[in-house]
């Protein structure tokens, strides 16, 4: 029978199917940070369980944790005492651990696919609704809630009803200016972040396909946005030429049957989805987001709709278009900006970095501005050094913060204020995301470029 | 971790009827960082609910002494956004029992079956009803039922059928979790995983 990419990754890892209820599904890795994992380990002590298969999973500290001075002790005393609980918990049960500090640290979803801990057709988990993002290289991977991270601590399963599926076609040419990010924001916008839930979704067409991986990943990313629990794109020779090396993938012999089986890891020409959309890559511009949820996106040059226009309640997007201080029919260029964030497990990559410095370099940071840029890893932070990047940035009157989650859910410092506009290269734009009563506006690594040396939203195609 | 088993619930409601309830709302993010499941529910909707300063936001429907229940009626497309198995906590832990609304977010409804609040998905129609129900009476009793997958606006006798699996629905009447039954197929699971390539 044909099958779809995800039915050959899910169906190959159901362990057991219940009449009438979930499938009882392996997990191949599991990603744990300090936020999510503490009260599944208290469950596990509290039942004197053991954790099964301790290295299938991978700890890492990155969501509340501090961007700079990560060589002092950590100030907040209820972060430390969860940085502490992780290490801890990973010591006491045999899981690595790259907690502050260590030369591997980073966002879970950037340290992951850098260090071949992903890899395709892998099932792959973790208490973080953008575990989507290693759907990039093949995987089915999407966030769980605690208390499945004590089950895959525990049995390195979970119990999950198979999803529906759903098949995403951008084939053309994107324009100038137009990033991965952009791809994405865009599909939020024509789907709402409802229109994907109970689907996971495969991305396919030349739009994809001619993406490098990290484009890939931050498409991947944002499929929760639109409801997805996740997304993926068939593995081919760029999953393969990224992983290939990397310090834990698959070495000699062992790695040519491993790609020889990848190869296979794609839709049957005759399989069908449960639905399918088709998109065209010249209908996308750079995108920005005007309001409080993902699916309040439109292209940079265009108006903010009326309340008639647009799928759901009137009364909540006016909610929301009053908690960001805009109206109907505004435009947003030229809107204020006080804030940009460049980083996140969504554009937080070496590419990511090339884009912004692409637009600032011999310009300077406008006056107005504060500006938050956060590598995903020390890898990324190492390539922008040695890539000359970090001079660019520099000179334009940037500093380099140090990798972590960061401004993206502001558990640290990292807060953008009350009322003050943030265009940020994150994912979430929701009321209070970046700090109380902070307003958000998500875009990609060009159009926060472009606002951090204009002050103002800005086209990034009139500066490149 | 156990909870508290699931029969039929009576009660009046909390009406919520904004869209796209994300679970940053339901629990900030500055409220995860803990160690422990402790009182999350003090922070049950914490921006919405009280001012910078600590004191209540008189217009938040939480402090409005007319609305209480074990039940909360929702928008469209309640629990977006983050995984966090801290927002059902929050929602289990203030009190209510079952969440309503015409569409759930996948993993909040997944996390709240895993923490004992019964998701409850109804028509757009119904959901109107609901509300209307507790506009014009804030006292309307509200039946669940879960062995027989209903739920019944008691004054008005409006009634829908709900759909869980036959699996969960078994867990939240006996108060089972996930967990006791994939202990019980460990031999199963092992066996599994040494027929694997990675």
């Amino acid at each position: 029978m044909s099958k779809t990419l995800f039915d050959k990754v899910w169906d190959s890892h159901v362990v057991r199917k219940i009449e009438g209820g979930p499938d009882v599904f392996f997990i191949d890795r599991h990603f744990i940070h300090e936020v999510t994992s503490p009260v599944a380990f208290l469950g596990l002590k509290s039942r004197g369980l053991k954790v099964l298969y301790p290295e299938r999973t991978f700890a890492t500290a990155d969501h509340n944790t501090p961007t700079i001075n990560q060589h002092l002790p950590v100030e907040d005393p209820l972060s430390a005492n969860q940085l502490k609980a992780l290490e801890d918990n990973s010591n006491e049960y045999g899981i690595s651990h790259w907690g502050l500090g260590h030369q591997k640290n980073g966002i879970v979803h950037v340290v992951g696919p850098e260090n071949g801990i992903t890899f395709p057709g892998a099932t792959i988990v973790c208490g973080d609704s953008h575990t989507s993002t290693h759907g990039a290289f093949g995987a089915i991977a999407f966030g769980i809630g605690t208390s499945e991270v004590e089950m895959v601590l525990s049995t390195q399963c979970i119990m999950q009803p198979k999803p529906k599926k759903m098949r995403i076609n951008i084939n053309g040419q994107l324009g100038k200016g137009v990033t991965p990010k952009d791809v994405a924001l865009y599909i939020i916008s024509q789907l709402t972040t409802s229109g994907a839930t109970g689907y996971f979704v495969e991305y396919a067409g030349d739009v994809f396909e001619n993406m490098t991986m990290e484009g890939r990943m931050t498409v991947c990313n944002l499929s929760i946005e639109m409801g997805a629990r996740g997304g993926m794109i068939a593995p081919d020779e760029t999953t393969f030429a990224y992983l290939k090396d990397k310090p834990l993938s698959l070495k000699g012999e062992a790695w040519n049957k491993a790609v020889a089986h990848w190869k296979t890891l794609k839709t049957d020409a005759d399989a069908t989805f449960d639905k399918e959309l088709t998109f065209s890559a010249s209908d996308i511009e750079p995108m920005i987001t005007y309001g409080t949820n993902p699916g309040m996106g439109m292209g940079i040059s265009k108006n903010i709709p009326n309340a008639e226009a647009v799928e759901g309640g009137v009364a909540t997007y006016k909610k929301s278009l009053d908690y960001m201080g805009y109206h109907e029919n505004d435009q947003m260029i030229g809107k204020k900006v006080d804030y940009v964030f460049l980083g996140s497990c969504t554009n937080g990559r070496i590419e990511d970095f090339r884009a912004f410095a692409s637009i600032v370099k011999g310009r300077k940071k406008a006056d107005n501005v504060t500006a938050w840029l956060v590598p995903g890893s020390h890898e990324v932070e190492a390539l922008i050094k040695e890539e000359g990047i970090l001079d660019i940035i520099n000179e334009a009157g940037f500093v380099l913060r140090q990798p972590g989650c960061s401004a993206c859910l502001a558990m640290n410092d990292d807060k953008v204020p009350a009322g003050k506009y943030a265009v940020s290269t994150s994912n979430r734009n929701f009321e209070g995301r970046q700090g109380p009563g902070s307003r958000t506006l998500l875009a990609s690594p060009l159009v926060a470029a472009a606002a951090a040396v204009t002050g103002v939203v800005t086209d990034p195609r009139d500066l490149l | 971790m156990a909870y508290d088993k699931f029969n039929i619930l009576t009660s009046t409601a909390v009406p919520l009827p904004l869209e796209n309830v994300d679970t940053d709302q339901i629990i900030p993010a500055r409220f995860l960082k803990a160690t422990k499941r402790e009182g999350f529910g003090d922070n049950l909707f914490r921006d919405w609910r009280y001012n910078n300063d600590g004191s209540p936001k008189a217009d938040f429907i939480l402090n409005n002494p007319i609305y209480s229940g074990k039940i909360l009626v929702g928008g469209k497309n309640f629990g977006s956004g983050s995984s966090r198995e801290h927002a059902a906590w929050a929602v289990y832990d203030y009190g209510f029992r079952c969440v309503v609304s015409s569409f759930f977010a996948d993993i909040f409804r997944n996390n709240c079956l895993n923490v004992g609040v019964l998701p409850v998905q109804v028509s757009p129609e119904f959901s109107e009803q609901i509300f209307n129900a507790i506009y014009s009476d804030p006292n309307t009793q509200i039946e669940v039922n879960l062995p027989e997958q209903t739920i019944t606006i008691l004054s008005t006798g409006a009634k829908e059928s709900f759909e869980i699996n036959s699996y969960k629905k078994d867990n939240m009447l006996n108060g089972f979790d996930d967990i006791d039954y994939l202990q019980s197929m460990k031999s199963e699971i092992e066996s599994f995983a040494n027929g694997l390539l990675l």
